[in-house]
């Protein structure tokens, strides 16, 4: 680990979020500190989406406090958490498939010269930091939608890069991806952290979480179910506070398949 | 910019570095340095064979672009040459350019709206409300004109501007919003135009120069033609020399050159027809005010960030909502102005009829509009299209109602030919959609 500064850059207390008659976020606390990467993980519905969402300005929160390097701050819309220094990389990507990869970058944060768009300029930056990420595309003048489905998700990360961010949110950026794209991404993770970047990384892929992240915090049907340090923390802890038993499907199916192999 | 970008070279860089490098098929066993650009690209072939390829490629991809337009016009003249000699005079040219500027104008109001993915059912009532708002300021009121027509104008836009506000902020469908304005506005215009039915516009008014003013001066015409073809040689040039200077590739010396040839002959040539031949005016007003128009929008739609934010809201509302780009005010914009443009061509439509009635903007001037975004090549699902479809459009509509006058055709079977046609540029729309998606291209 890289040096971790004592007050975290953003620091979530008691979040509560409702959806309807859906109560989907109940007094969440969560903090990420610049140089760390914080895997959020939990089962489908858990709320880790939602409570990326409220950090990232589609949702606002309902209840509780966000805290940006020790001071309370409100986000309301997108706009608020990106003039904080919060990128995210959504599930869905949210890139516009009819305009081209430089286009999509620097969609929201064009470059001007004299209120005019900088195109040369864009297409120049734009470059540069994909030859950084050694990220690989045909062409960065194509439209995004001839692009595979791993060179958007890495279209998508390195859009969050372009405003220079404090805290990156990566919402299961390896769903998509092959075997080498897979860890082209966890390469970029760790680098990210070694620049002093917060990194939030929702995930499903234990192997991906153990890999890079620093700490593992668990979501439970809306509640914080635990914060473990990754390097002092056994699988099989994670997995049961995210099924909230240590005698789950996954325990079960492990002693399931140790009594074959002993039956052998 | 992220520091990312600035300091290359860190251990893991580089060993990412090697490890894309050796995962390149190409790039073989040695992991040599991965090659600049991507071997599965296709790089476009130097000299005139290379063009050829890359065109019959997105063609063959679905990106007719300008194409079914231009072969839609080499027939048009085509046919109607042959039918009637006088379809390529000077007269017959510079009537199709005055007939085309004022729906070509609400047309570019419309392309807008289509980027947007949407439309705007209600630009003829709002032209009508423009001409009436113009012609009861100026004629009955005794306004000074140039007031009044800023305030027609004015009113179009807050018109347009009532239109986006029902979409954009209370969430009611687009076409229902202007399904209503097209019956209130009509209803408006006919209030305002009260008991008499019809204004004529005063001889030597704005309006009434708008269509019926030609520059007789035939330096006018060709200075006209000489300054777009340098400020468009001269916007090449600059793009290129910066693109060089800045490493990226540039379009070569070739085709710069032959970009400008081509627009060059065009505007030589329309310049040489409205000029030169007998019964030739010279250069029409209209025109100018078209042409103007659409290079301010073009420019708008390409260069600022106004206009990427619009196709980005046309490609994708929710991804343009989170990369922070307030989508209301783009939606309201952009009907307002739709609103603006259409008003303005009210009162191109006022001249031609020579002046203000009940029915200016009735009839079917909403159908040719949209049909001449759509018929120049604007998608109607959003997101894809050039200001310049309005012109392209435009010239195809009008040159086929010029031709059939010309050969005498009665107005219900014009109808039906411009309904075909509008249908044919709808399904090459859709067919050429399909293609790219299939091309991987949309």
């Amino acid at each position: 680990m890289i040096h971790v500064s004592a007050t975290p850059v953003l620091a979530l207390r008691g979040i509560s979020k409702r959806f309807g008659a859906v109560q989907a976020l109940t007094d969440v606390d969560l903090e990420i500190r610049s140089g760390e990467v914080v895997a959020l993980v939990g089962d489908n519905g858990a709320g880790k989406s939602t409570l990326v969402k409220t950090i990232s300005g589609v949702h606002p929160i309902d209840e509780g406090t966000i805290e940006w390097e020790g001071a309370p701050v409100r986000i309301n819309r997108p706009n608020d958490a990106q003039e904080l220094g919060v990128a995210t990389v959504y599930q869905d990507l949210a890139l516009c498939d009819n305009l081209d990869v430089v286009a999509n970058l620097f969609l929201g944060s064009e470059l001007r010269k004299a209120s005019v768009l900088d195109e040369i300029g864009m297409e120049k930056r734009a470059k540069e930091l994909l030859d950084t990420l050694s990220i690989r595309i045909p062409s960065v003048r194509i439209p995004v939608a001839s692009l595979s489905g791993g060179q958007r998700q890495v279209v998508a990360i390195a859009r969050a890069l372009i405003g220079d961010p404090k805290v990156v949110i990566l919402d299961e950026p390896t769903a998509a991806l092959g075997v080498e794209q897979t860890a082209q991404v966890l390469d970029l993770v760790e680098r990210l952290r070694e620049r002093g970047h917060g990194v939030i990384l929702i995930s499903h892929n234990m192997a991906d979480v153990r890999a890079v992240a620093d700490k593992v915090a668990v979501l439970r049907l809306g509640r914080n179910n635990g914060v473990f340090d990754v390097a002092t923390t056994s699988h099989e802890e994670i997995i049961s506070a995210i099924t909230g038993a240590t005698d789950n499907a996954v325990t079960r199916r492990q002693a399931r398949t140790a009594t074959k192999e002993d039956a052998k | 910019m992220s520091d990312l970008a600035k300091t290359p070279g860190t251990p893991t860089e580089e060993s990412a570095t090697e490890k894309s490098a050796a995962a390149v098929p190409e790039a073989g066993p040695s992991a040599a340095p991965a090659p600049a650009i991507d071997p599965r690209l296709l790089v476009r072939e130097e000299g005139f064979k290379g063009y050829w390829s890359e065109f019959t490629r997105k063609v063959r991809g679905g990106e007719l672009g300008s194409l079914p337009v231009l072969v839609g016009l080499i027939v048009i003249a085509v046919v109607f040459q042959f039918q009637n000699s006088n379809f390529l005079s000077a007269s017959s040219i510079a009537n199709v350019a005055v007939y085309s500027s004022g729906l070509g104008i609400m047309a570019v109001g419309i392309v807008f709206v289509l980027l947007l993915g949407e439309i705007d059912l209600s630009v003829g009532s709002v032209a009508g409300v423009g001409a009436a708002v113009w012609a009861v300021l100026s004629v009955n009121h005794g306004w000074n004109d140039w007031t009044a027509v800023l305030v027609a104008v004015l009113s179009g836009m807050v018109l347009g501007a009532l239109h986006g506000f029902f979409f954009a902020k209370i969430g009611v469908p687009a076409f229902v919003v202007t399904l209503a304005g097209f019956l209130g506005w009509s209803g408006l215009q006919e209030w305002m135009m009260g008991g008499e039915g019809s204004i004529n516009t005063p001889s030597g008014s704005i309006v009434e120069n708008l269509t019926n003013y030609f520059f007789e001066d035939k330096a006018v015409a060709y200075g006209v033609a000489l300054v777009a073809v340098l400020a468009y040689a001269a916007s090449l040039l600059m793009d290129s020399r910066r693109r060089g200077a800045a490493g990226l590739p540039a379009r070569p010396t070739t085709e710069v050159l032959l970009r400008t040839g081509i627009v060059a002959v065009l505007c030589f040539a329309v310049a040489y027809v409205l000029n030169e031949p007998s019964g030739a005016r010279g250069l029409p007003l209209a025109l100018v005010i078209f042409l103007a128009v659409l290079v301010v929008a073009d420019f708008v739609a390409r260069r600022t960030t106004f206009g990427r934010q619009v196709f980005a809201v046309g490609g994708n509302p929710e991804a343009a909502r989170r990369a922070g780009i307030d989508v209301d005010r783009i939606r309201i914009i952009v009907f307002a102005l739709s609103g603006m443009l259409g008003a303005f061509g009210g009162l191109f439509i006022a001249s031609l009829s020579g002046g203000a009635t009940k029915s200016v903007g009735g009839g079917n001037t909403l159908m040719l509009v949209i049909a001449a975004a759509v018929i120049g090549g604007t998608s109607l699902f959003g997101g894809r299209g050039k200001v310049w479809s309005a012109l392209l459009g435009m010239i195809v509509i009008q040159s086929i109602q010029q031709g059939l006058n010309m050969i005498g055709m009665a107005n219900a079977i014009q109808y039906m030919i411009t309904g075909a046609v509008l249908l044919a540029a709808v399904v090459i729309d859709s067919v050429s959609r399909r293609t790219q998606k299939t091309a991987g291209r949309a």
